[in-house]
């Protein structure tokens, strides 16, 4: 298949491995914050107590979809214990994390959008006098027609749940086509139309969102908030407040887990922010966890129609996807997600014609966003499931088939996205060994099965979320006296290890102990920007920033050792806490006084470094979201045992392969591994962000649910299986000392490998996620029947689809650039932001 | 945080004490045993109790004799207590599979026996919060005039979801209630009513101070439970049978209980009599699964599916009876309950 | 919704043993045992999830057993010996769990790991050799979402060979 290398440009930076010398890098080793987390040290937002700290529950809409007439708060004011009572008109200027989406009011001003879009907020001294206090709070609202799902949305165009987006209650539609798809299906020997749902999910963690804001003693603000994006949180606080954000310090507290669900700013930051500025003392809030379920941002439900043209052997000559997504109340990240879902699909196989129209809709529920593997999982999902069903058609081996069209490193894709190292392959091959895949596939007995699937995910986005030419991380370095370094960095600990990356990369470069490391990191103040823990970029982007500020700090170190050693500098080496001649290691001082020479040469020693990924080569609207420095590579077999009379799902093993390019803390990489396959196995049999609309004679609700911890079902320790893992290393240059991305990646070909795994054991298709007992019988009972063996959608609602925007695949000579669309720079950028603004 | 609502806390040193406290209270007290039900339902406002009255202090509810004779089970021991201690075997063994089977470690170490028994009925329009039953405008359990599972029905149908209340009507158990005014013992099975409301004919002054069993010599029982996850989930379905067999092997005596089916657990009569004179053997099991599952009708208002829900009815009953049998379903039982199992 | 006056409460008082040590406590008299660690005795290592016994995070060990703090009265605890994660170290040094857990990844982002790591010590000293299958039931109360609980089950099993290890150097 034709491959296009010299469109490849490398970028031109040395690559940094040398894997022999290495004594920090791929060593398990603690992490840099394990001691606080063992022992319940590490300060979660919700662990912070201020003296005179006061209290803040929020009033919540208890309808999916109202006008606010009018709101009485009187009472609560009056109510003994309450400090003070805040309403939409006290913070009435919209924001949101996309600039095409400023869409959100901390407080609703007049129009409410789900159960749970918060109305008032309450502050008190003690927290049950603020939640007493609600019931005091009269609202009057005009109640206006519910929108439950995205075909009632787009059969019902009024009311509108905003007066934004495409029309009536469209958010956003989006219609890209790389190359004539119609001729590819035209050259093709069988075409495939499977259509596929994918239910809504929520993040879940642990960690109830928490705010605690205080006036300072300067009179600026400072919050603490368990938020993976300090950055946007940041300005969204300077826009809605009014403040100069230089006047705002935002702390991002290590994060109870994320996952993508603290990533947008949120109504209760802004609104405790508000209330510590006015009351002049410390307000907290800490939310129940049903108003995490309010907070969402999870998972899109997407109803998915994939077409796909093959030849013979497996070659993919053209696909064709659809997408119908469910974006809940706000816009959040949507436009993104509604892009993403149609990204990924050129990134794992070669498909060299290719068409995504995809079509987000607004509706009474809480709003969807990014969810670990944001908006490329559910895609993933169908993909890998049709090529099992394409595999079998073909009479093929699932494994085999995907061998032979995965894609291969340095290529450029049809949507133009360019590609780092690819070790599909060898995940491939890791996995069919070490799951005696060729022993157990379609040879198992009845009732039990094998399923296999693969993946792609972006090591970091390309592109920032507002546009700007700045550098998306950023670190200085502090070299003291001592010997001892500080790292400054906006990076978010939210579990996944980012001190840790900073610390072992710093410590590696520098020949010291992580341990001599202090960092200071997600907070605005204190280091330079890093855009968040979002998209999987930390360890690439703030790692190369942090690489670059060490090798800065040791030329000028270097220099200084050279000079009292008197060996060239170029032959010092930085290791076990000394620098010395590499010639005769003898010959050396410690890593403390060469310190001391470079201040006595230098001065004060201070470094920074920072990080920009790449130009992208897709530069048609729409280009923006999927390309990335690197992406990682996964397959996974899982094997499951179906009972044939009850349809109940057990998964006993699965064996995972992720292409990591180099683990930089190998148990840390294992955790993300194993922790994305628990995530995936959860969506794939039991999670759901599941909606009750009650009837429609008798109310207007529209309810999440089950919005607990006890009915939103993750899994137990009793119910993970065993997990097999393996690393597939081959350093990208791209990546410090190698590394891509592990965070997300590995758990998107858990579901579609669960579904294609039932298939096998029991010989039905379950084309929608959860895949659950029930679905299984009813799909065992069609079989029985000798109906179609499957459970899933049936049809595609019609959508009034824009015209597509046209670019022509590199091999088909295309550019990059759209053949039908106006020149790009013409159009300005901040006009919809404005249109926006009330 | 979740807040309790403001409360009168008593902590009484004798069951006399206790009953003098419910006399004076009535409705306006809650005992509270573990806490491991009433404290949530509070937290949510579900239940709103002017008075805790701890029965912690209470050293008679506490006590467990067993014996060949029978049992005398106080009404404070931990489910752990029952799980975890062996001498709840042969007979008891589907006590003590229903009692390992709740929730989780931590809650079985507070959980009690008669908190178990007594366990709220639950409906998932009822286990939420104020603020979200308020956006269904509440319903006929608790603060609202519609029942959202079936809004033509005037009877509340929120579920029986005691795990060992089907595990001991298998047993023939009996409770001893104690009150001010006197004491009364009342089968197990008695307790209930199939009204999701008045699911429990314990009185606002009375006391579930023991259960009582007679001796189960020649007894086997087992309980068999569906939820979705290894822990935590409350039952959605379960069967508890019992039974006592000759040396042949003939079913001289029944009992098959399903609970989670409906406001209270369902004794399975018709399907335990046809066993009784009969081998365990396939055309017997599939015969009584089939009557068992009849008299269960799941509603909407659980996890899982409910048309799902009846047809796993049939299958567990024939686990269930299997394993009576001596079949070895430990497989079965692992797949389902993600636990080796006693 | 019934509404007493909050501020009109008197408070309470009790006397318990917390980690060792004896302390006198006042707080507001309905609030939960996680309340008064958290709030009015500083011990914020304590997490909770829910506040309704449905995620684990809030586990401590009472009178040493693993209970929710969340649905314990604190009124309840007169008297009584509790130990959070804060009471896990001893002389100056980590217990094998907490060092165990460091090393092996068994806390990511660290909030499920203070009820966990109570829950595996409760373990432990009732069953010094725990199998897999029991560390898995132990710790089915406690959910965490980052781990995917297989670097916990290691830990657990290398803390117990290390506690092994340690009482026979002791002997």
């Amino acid at each position: 298949m034709p491959k296009h290398k010299d469109l490849l440009a490398l970028p031109d930076r040395d690559s940094q491995v040398n894997s022999q010398d290495l004594r920090v890098i791929g060593i398990a080793r603690r992490r840099v914050d394990a001691r606080a987390k063992v022992t319940g040290q590490t300060r979660f937002a919700d662990d912070i107590f201020l003296p005179r700290m006061a209290h803040c529950k929020l009033l919540r809409s208890p309808h999916p979809h109202a006008r606010i007439r009018k709101i009485d708060v009187t009472r609560a004011l009056a109510h003994p214990g309450v400090y003070l009572v805040l309403t939409g008109k006290d913070l009435p200027i919209q924001y949101g994390i996309l600039p095409v989406s400023q869409d959100e009011q901390a407080l609703c001003l007049d129009h409410v959008r789900h159960v749970g879009d918060p109305v008032a907020a309450v502050i008190a001294r003690e927290e049950l006098t603020a939640f007493e206090a609600l019931d005091l709070i009269n609202v009057d609202y005009e109640i206006l027609t519910t929108i439950s799902d995205p075909e009632e949305a787009l059969t019902t165009p009024e009311p509108r749940i905003h007066d934004y987006g495409e029309e009536g209650n469209i958010h956003k539609r989006v219609a890209l086509e790389f190359g004539d798809v119609k001729q590819s299906f035209a050259e093709a020997d069988e075409i495939f139309e499977d259509t596929f749902f994918y239910q809504g999910s929520t993040h879940l963690p642990i960690e109830q969102h928490a705010s605690v804001a205080i006036k300072d003693p300067e009179g600026k603000l400072t919050i603490w908030s368990s938020t993976q994006t300090p950055h946007y949180l940041h300005r969204a606080l300077a826009k809605v407040l009014e403040m100069p954000a230089a006047h705002i310090r935002v702390i991002a507290t290590p994060n109870g887990g994320g996952f993508g669900g603290k990533s947008d700013p949120f109504n209760h930051e802004i609104v405790v922010a508000r209330a510590a500025l006015l009351l002049d003392r410390p307000v907290k809030i800490c939310l129940t966890r049903e108003e995490v379920f309010y907070c969402h941002r999870g998972r899109h439900p997407i109803l998915m129609k994939f077409k796909t043209g093959v030849k013979k052997d497996g070659t993919i000559t053209g696909m064709h996807l659809q997408t119908l997504i469910d974006g809940g109340a706000y816009g959040s990240y949507g436009v993104a997600s509604t892009f993403y879902a149609g990204a990924l699909q050129t990134t794992t196989y070669h498909v060299p014609r290719y068409r995504y129209e995809g079509c987000r809709t607004f509706t009474n529920k809480p709003p969807c966003g990014p969810k670990r593997g944001h908006g490329t999982v559910q895609p993933r999902f169908g993909q890998e499931v049709q090529l099992d069903k394409i595999a079998e058609k073909l009479n093929l081996d699932p494994a085999d088939l995907r061998l032979r069209i995965s894609e291969s490193s340095n290529s450029i894709t049809a949507n133009f996205f360019r590609l780092g190292t690819v070790n599909l392959n060898e995940c491939i091959r890791r996995v069919v060994k070490s799951s005696g895949w060729k022993e157990k596939f379609r040879k198992l007995p009845k009732g039990r099965g094998v399923g296999l699937a693969c993946s792609a995910y972006l090591t970091g986005a390309g592109l920032p979320i507002y546009w700007n030419k700045m550098p998306h991380s950023g670190v200085q370095l502090k070299f003291d006296r001592s010997g001892g370094v500080s790292i400054f960095c906006g990076a978010t600990e939210i579990g996944q290890g980012s001190d840790d990356v900073l610390a072992g990369i710093v410590a590696e470069a520098l020949g010291i102990d992580p341990f001599d490391i202090r960092l200071f990191t997600g907070d605005t103040d204190l280091g330079p920007v890093d855009l968040g823990s979002y998209s999987s970029r930390v360890t690439l982007m703030a790692g190369n920033a942090a690489l670059q500020a060490a090798e800065r700090g040791k030329v000028m170190i270097a220099e200084a050792v050279a000079e009292k050693l008197e060996v060239p500098k170029e032959r010092l080496h930085f290791a076990e806490k000394r620098v010395f001649d590499s010639m005769a290691p003898e010959k050396g001082v410690a890593f403390q006084e060469a310190v001391c020479l470079a201040e006595a040469r230098f001065g004060t020693i201070g470094t920074v470094g920072s990080y920009t990924p790449p130009k992208s080569p897709a530069l048609y609207k729409g280009g923006g979201v999927g390309p990335s420095p690197t992406y990682s590579y996964t397959a996974a077999v899982v094997e499951v045992i179906v009972n044939s009379v009850t349809g109940w799902i057990t998964v006993p093993k699965i064996w995972i392969a992720h292409d990591i390019g180099r683990a930089l803390n190998p148990p840390l990489v294992r955790g993300q591994v194993e922790g994305s396959v628990y995530m995936g196995l959860g969506e794939a049999l039991m999670e759901e962000q599941e909606f009750r609309r009650l009837p429609k004679k008798l109310s207007h609700a529209l309810v999440h649910k089950f919005p607990s911890m006890l009915e939103y079902k993750s899994p137990t320790s009793l119910d993970m299986p065993e997990v097999f893992t393996e690393l597939v290393e081959e350093p990208d240059p791209r990546g410090p000392f190698g590394a891509k991305e592990v965070g997300q990646g590995p758990l998107l070909p858990i579901m579609p490998a669960v579904a294609n795994a039932v298939y096998d054991a029991v010989g039905v298709r379950i084309d929608e996620v959860p895949i659950t007992p029930e679905k299984i019988m009813k799909a065992l009972a069609e079989k029985k029947a000798g109906r179609e063996p499957r459970y899933g959608p049936s049809h595609f609602p019609h959508v009034n689809w824009p015209e597509a925007l046209r670019v022509q695949p590199p091999w088909e000579g295309g550019d990059g650039n759209a053949v039908n669309e106006a020149p790009r720079r013409a159009r300005p950028r901040t006009e919809k932001e404005k249109v926006l603004t009330p | 945080m979740m807040r309790l609502p403001l409360f009168e806390f008593r902590a009484p040193r004798t069951l006399e004490e206790a009953a003098r406290i419910l006399d004076g209270e009535r409705a306006n007290a809650m005992p509270l045993a573990g806490g491991t039900d009433l404290l949530p339902n509070m937290k949510r406002r579900q239940q709103v109790p002017r008075t805790l009255m701890s029965l912690r202090h209470i050293e008679e509810l506490h006590r467990a004799r067993l014996d060949h004779s029978g049992s005398q089970l106080g009404a404070c021991l931990t489910l752990t207590d029952i799980a975890e201690d062996s001498r709840f075997r042969n007979g008891l063994t589907g006590l003590a599979q229903a009692a390992s089977l709740v929730a989780t470690p931590q809650i079985r170490n507070m959980a009690t026996l008669g908190g178990n028994l007594c366990l709220d009925t639950r409906c998932n329009y009822y286990d939420q919060n104020y603020e979200w039953r308020r956006a269904i405008g509440f319903c006929l359990k608790k603060d609202g005039v519609t029942c959202w599972v079936a809004p033509g029905s005037r009877k509340c149908v929120a579920v029986s979801s005691t795990d060992t209340a089907p595990a001991l009507i298998s047993l023939g158990a009996r409770v001893r209630l104690v009150s001010r005014s006197g004491e009364r013992e009342v089968l197990l099975t008695d307790l209930y009513n199939n009204d999701g409301i008045h699911y429990i004919k314990r009185r606002p002054e009375e006391i579930l101070v023991e259960v009582l069993l007679d001796s189960l010599h020649g007894w086997k029982s087992t309980y068999w439970k569906l939820r979705r996850r290894g822990s935590f989930d409350f039952p959605v379905l379960s069967v508890a049978a019992a039974a006592r067999l000759s040396s042949a092997g003939m079913v001289e005596d029944a009992r098959i209980v399903i609970g989670s089916a409906a406001c209270r657990p369902l004794l399975a009569d018709e399907a335990a009599k046809s066993l009784v004179g009969r081998l365990l053997n396939q055309e017997t099991i599939v015969e009584a699964a089939s009557l068992a599952a009849k008299i269960a009708k799941p509603l909407d208002n659980t996890d899982f599916d409910m048309t799902w829900r009846k047809r796993v009815a049939a299958e567990f009953v024939t686990y269930a009876l299997r394993e009576l049998r001596g079949d070895d379903v430990r497989a079965e039982r692992e797949s389902l309950t993600r636990h080796p199992g006693i | 919704m019934a509404t007493l006056p909050i501020e009109s409460q008197r408070t309470s008082q009790i006397r318990m043993t917390l980690n060792g040590e004896e302390v006198d406590v006042s707080f507001a008299p309905y609030k939960t045992l996680l309340e008064i660690l958290r709030e009015d005795l500083g011990h914020t290592g304590t997490k909770h999830g829910c506040e309704l016994g449905e995620c684990g995070a809030c586990a401590v060990l009472l009178d040493g057993k693993p209970v929710l703090s969340c649905l314990v009265l604190a009124l309840e605890c007169d008297g009584r010996q509790i130990l959070t994660v804060e009471g896990l170290r001893s002389d100056g040094s980590l217990h094998p769990l907490q060092d165990a857990f460091a090393d092996l990844g068994a806390a990511q982002c660290g909030y499920c790991t203070p009820a966990i790591l109570v829950t595996a010590k409760a373990l432990l000293d009732q069953n010094p050799h725990p199998n897999r299958d029991q560390i898995r039931e132990a710790i089915s109360g406690n959910l965490c979402r980052c781990t995917g609980y297989l670097q916990i089950f290691e830990a657990v099993e290398a803390a117990t060979l290390k506690i092994a290890e340690q009482k026979q150097t002791a002997t």
